[in-house]
């Protein structure tokens, strides 16, 4: 009777000991995935990751898969954010700008209050499509690693050009955003 | 007038009662995350986190209970705001699971224990193992030598 209790004990440390392990090796292999942006510094071909998400400027859901076809310049921000202040302005000029060439502007609102994000709006007078992502659902998929960051995506839906990580049109990436743009516009030279 | 009194001694208590009830900002500062740096209100300056911290003093002043600026704060940022997961739903696990682990541990160490015991009392209840006679007569002679 000892010994078959001694060998159930025995199993059951084994089998927790095993499951530990299991867990730990799902944890190394699998939950370690790169973000859209860390490949794309890498140089692999990427697709902007999917979202379908609330918008903000106007009722009703944004689908990123509905803008296929359409260059795009995606732009994460919050009304919080210092720097999102910054280039606001430039990001509402570059929308009219291009435009008519069938770029579009993309604002995402990450980890913000929406009535704030409203606010920023209007005092900004953004009027292109911006959606709301209040609980970060892109983040991870996306690679963000702060605000602003922002994206040029082509008509095919790839990203294209580098990831501006901080105010766009600055000193230091306005080449990167004037790149990005035209790459995503379908200009190689 | 004793009758007055003692109403006015009621509502008293009725106010402190409620006074205490109240929660204070910095309970619920406590009980939520900052979205962006991962800790709690209280110990984060992150942008977002005093503009949270903010909206929890303007609710308060406006009425709202601490039920009802959590589930606010939760439409806005998802349920990783709240610096314990809620009990219900599969968040329930979190609270539940760690007193079976205990619960387990607890019969585990007892079963084993009691099979240790009964090992124990087998082995004492068994016969005396028989003494080697070379041995014996050795302390035989040695007792003998010792009490002459």
């Amino acid at each position: 009777m000892t010994g078959r209790v001694q060998r159930v004990g025995q199993a059951i440390a084994l089998a927790g000991v095993a499951t530990l392990l299991g867990l730990l090796v799902w944890k190394v292999a699998f939950d370690n995935e790169e973000g859209a942006a860390d490949k794309l510094a890498k140089g692999e071909l990427v697709y902007a990751p999917a979202f379908s998400l609330d918008r903000l400027d106007r009722d009703g859901t944004l689908s990123l898969a509905s803008l296929r076809g359409k260059p795009l310049v995606v732009n994460f921000w919050a009304s919080w954010c210092g720097p999102c202040k910054d280039e606001a302005p430039v990001l509402q000029q570059t929308y009219e700008r291009y435009r008519n060439q069938g770029l579009v502007v993309l604002g995402v609102d990450v980890k913000d209050f929406r009535e704030d994000a409203r606010r920023f709006m209007r005092r900004y007078g953004i009027t292109y499509p911006v959606v709301y992502d209040g609980k970060g659902s892109t983040i991870g998929r996306w690679g963000i690693q702060g605000y602003p960051e922002t994206f040029f995506v082509d008509r095919s839906g790839k990203l294209v050009g580098e990831r501006i990580a901080g105010a766009v049109d600055i000193e230091r990436n306005r080449e990167a955003f004037e790149r990005g743009i035209a790459l995503a516009l379908g200009d190689q030279s | 007038m004793r009758r007055a009194l003692a109403l006015c001694a009621l509502a008293a208590a009725l106010l402190a009662g409620a006074a205490a009830a109240a929660p204070s900002p910095s309970d619920l500062e406590a009980e939520l995350v900052c979205p962006v740096c991962g800790t709690t209100l209280d110990q984060s300056d992150a942008p977002v986190a005093q503009r949270m911290k903010r909206y929890i003093r303007e609710r308060l002043a406006a009425g709202a209970t601490e039920a009802q600026i959590k589930a606010e704060l939760v439409d806005q940022f998802g349920p990783g705001v709240l610096a314990e997961p809620p009990k219900s739903g599969f968040d329930l696990l979190a609270w539940l699971v760690p007193f079976a682990v205990l619960v387990a541990g607890a019969v585990g160490v007892g079963v084993v224990a009691w099979a240790w015991s009964r090992r124990r009392g087998e082995a004492d209840t068994g016969p005396p193992a028989e003494l080697d006679p070379e041995l014996e007569r050795r302390v035989d002679a040695e007792l003998r030598r010792f009490e002459s």
